[in-house]
């Protein structure tokens, strides 16, 4: 029952929200509710429930090692929600604030979906309910990346929905009854047809890779990041993105268990470096820091693509992931968003000397920088550092040297950027706009929780969260 | 039964070719409309006796594919006063070229795929390829937000025609949501085309180049 609140409790607040009359007043929902569903997720964590094998929904294991991430990173995202639309008194938020809410409700749906059907509704579901976030600014800009985002999000969503029914076909061929549960494609195993799974997989790694932000389809990413408010941005890259990683972990049990594992790991692991690749080369080039932001979020999915393809260490590590960079990276983009009002510039020309205008954002701002790109002792150096483990002890040396390569260029690229735009002295310019946006704790607390968060998560990983990630590992890597 | 499938999916084969040689945005939404049509009687000609989950998607297809999603391209091209010539990146002659060589292309590929021996002598699987790769070259090739609309529409289209194959073992709610969802889709982008239109005073998807490195 409690599975089933998690996605009631969020979208019974989306349709509150829609009715609240007071534009000041309805922010509280988002805080509100999100802390409901944070408890409740917890609580699964640990005491998980049962799931019955043959059910379309439920808080299995998978669900269980990433889902409470999201819910974490909801809630604080929500705390600082209330402060940036008290900022931004001047636009509506009925929409903003309901569709955030949907947006935490069909994400619950998405990551507890043991169906393939479901899975994919949950999807698009999502894709359509993040729109008008995107659109929040209303600016010609914001009008551009929500039509980049929808056209490019549409046709990968598209694409796994084909990929979908070629699995589907797969099963039907190989004499099953037309019951695409997860449970039951894996039970078919080797029955399925060969050239059908293969296609399937090929679209659906396409379309939900797409919704992930892998290279070369991630061509969404920076525009979206970069004209959505900065918890958008946090609860996209930490949040939607993970539905499509955990539902190409499902996918890839099903061929695993088809005989194909071979296959599936040498095209994550190939995807995964090049998007690695890609965006390491574009943060060497890029000017826009919170176009910056995408790329790093481009950079960590090829992270934890790699991390899904190096076996039962590699999904123990990249699940790591999931939960550090979605912490920390949750830090990067609500201090980016103080920053770039505060400045009232976007890239490294128009904007310098922050740190004397917002001591306390950019202080956040270069220590989630130096987090995310895996400073001891930090999250994300216990999970990267684990992910080169997985390569050495599954014999991929080239692949971890090749990785190693691509978090160097990347450290360049993000400190470049970072220190342009902390150091130095202010502009005329920044200096009056600075003023109207005065670093207030509701703005400065949310991310300083998430940056100790992840230094908690690196220092004293619990042992729930062991338990649950190795859960998962043995499901999908028996024997191992 | 398989001839009159056989010559619904040659027709939406055809008005693929229609779609990609055509200069004018009517022409291309009449085809998307007289293929929506066609692809709503489809379930009802493919199953001996169609049970109500088959009738409702029928219904729901004609309704949202033929109808509805037409009057509301027709609305929006009308509510942003743009002229009726599609502008192409790819010229109407090689994308007729690209089109008919998918075509061939997916009539041989189709052959390779194993298929059940119920669907061996039905064209579902190429028609449905080459709506896929059509729909892309129409995306790809046009620089008008409305014609790539409709080029998604047809991508959509093919991904139907896939699903025709599976629509007597999949669940209703698998039907039905993507139906909701196509349908949700195409609205919302309805409504950005209509936001462009505001913004930038043309549906000229070239003009959207302010975001990149």
């Amino acid at each position: 029952m409690k599975d089933l609140l998690l996605i009631i409790v969020p979208i019974a607040g989306a349709g509150v929200a829609a009715c609240w009359p007071d534009n000041r007043s309805r922010p509280w929902l988002l805080p509100v509710v999100a802390a409901v569903h944070c408890v409740l997720s917890f609580w699964l964590l640990i005491s998980p429930p049962e799931v019955s094998p043959r059910a379309w929904l439920g808080f299995d294991a998978l669900a269980r090692a990433v889902l409470p991430a999201v819910s974490l990173l909801f809630l604080v995202c929500a705390v600082y929600g209330v402060s940036y639309l008290q900022v931004r008194k001047e636009r509506p938020n009925r929409v903003f604030v309901a569709c955030l809410l949907a947006v935490l409700g069909i994400l619950s749906a998405g990551h507890q979906a043991r169906h393939l059907g479901l899975l994919w509704i949950a999807t698009e579901a999502v894709t359509l309910a993040a729109v008008p976030l995107l659109h929040f600014n209303a600016t010609p800009r914001a009008f551009e990346a929500t039509w980049k985002y929808l056209l490019v999000g549409g046709t990968g969503i598209a694409l796994s929905l084909l990929g979908s029914f070629c699995l589907g076909y797969a099963s039907l061929h190989g004499g099953g009854t037309g019951d695409l549960t997860f449970t039951a494609l894996t039970a078919q195993g080797a029955s399925l047809s060969r050239p059908w799974l293969l296609i399937a997989w090929v679209l659906l790694l396409v379309g939900y890779g797409t919704k992930m932000g892998l290279a070369p389809m991630h061509t969404w990413k920076p525009d979206a990041y970069g004209e959505a408010p900065g918890i958008v941005g946090a609860v996209l890259a930490g949040g939607v993105t993970t539905v499509a990683f955990t539902a190409i972990l499902r996918v890839r049990a099903v061929v695993s268990a088809a005989g194909q594992a071979a296959i599936a790991d040498r095209t994550l692991l190939a995807i995964g470096l090049f998007s690695m690749l890609v965006a390491a080369l574009m943060l060497l080039g890029t000017r826009d820091f919170k176009r910056m932001l995408a790329y790093s979020s481009v950079e960590h999915m090829g992270i934890l693509s790699v991390g899904a393809a190096l076996g039962g260490a590699g999904v123990w590590a990249a699940l790591f992931h999931v939960w550090a960079n979605g912490l920390t990276k949750g830090a990067l983009f609500m201090s980016a968003g103080n920053i770039r009002r505060a400045a009232g510039g976007r890239t490294m020309d128009e904007v310098r000397g922050m740190s004397t205008l917002t001591p306390y954002s950019a202080g956040i701002f270069v220590a989630g920088m130096f987090a995310v790109t895996a400073l001891p002792p930090f999250g994300p150096f216990f999970s990267e550092l684990r992910v080169v483990r997985a390569a050495f002890e599954s014999s991929h040396g080239l692949a971890a040297a090749m990785f190693l390569g691509c978090l160097l260029l990347a450290f360049f690229g993000l400190t470049r950027l970072v220190f342009a735009i902390v150091d130095g002295r202010p502009r005329t310019a920044s200096r009056s706009i600075g003023k109207r946006f005065p670093e207030t704790v509701g703005v400065i607390l949310p991310p300083l929780t998430l940056l100790g968060l992840s230094l908690w998560l690196g220092l004293a990983t619990p042992t729930v969260l062991h338990d649950a990630w190795s859960a998962v590992v043995t499901q999908f890597h028996p024997g191992k | 039964m398989t001839e009159w499938m056989n010559l619904l999916i040659g027709v939406a084969m055809a008005l693929n070719l229609l779609a990609l040689g055509s200069g004018r945005l009517p022409t291309i939404i009449g085809a998307m409309s007289i293929q929506g049509v066609a692809l709503g009687v489809m379930p009802l000609v493919l199953g001996e006796y169609p049970d109500w989950r088959v009738m409702l998607v029928a219904v729901a297809t004609v309704a949202g594919k033929g109808l509805l999603i037409p009057a509301l391209l027709r609305r929006a091209m009308r509510a942003a006063h743009i002229d009726r010539e599609v502008e192409p990146l790819i010229g109407f002659v090689p994308s007729l070229l690209l089109g008919a060589g998918g075509t061939i292309a997916a009539v041989a590929l189709a052959r390779l795929l194993p298929l059940l021996p119920e669907h061996s002598g039905s064209l579902l699987v190429p028609g449905s390829l080459a709506s896929v790769l059509t729909g892309f070259v129409l995306l790809i090739g046009r620089t008008k937000a409305i014609s790539q609309v409709c080029g998604y529409l047809i991508l959509e289209n093919g991904i139907y025609l896939f699903g025709l194959l599976l629509i007597h073992s999949t669940p209703l709610l698998v039907e039905a949501g993507i139906l909701l969802d196509v349908t949700v889709g195409v609205f919302i982008i309805g409504i950005i085309v209509d936001r462009i239109q505001r913004a930038f005073d043309s549906l000229d998807t070239r003009k959207l180049t302010t975001l990149r490195e």
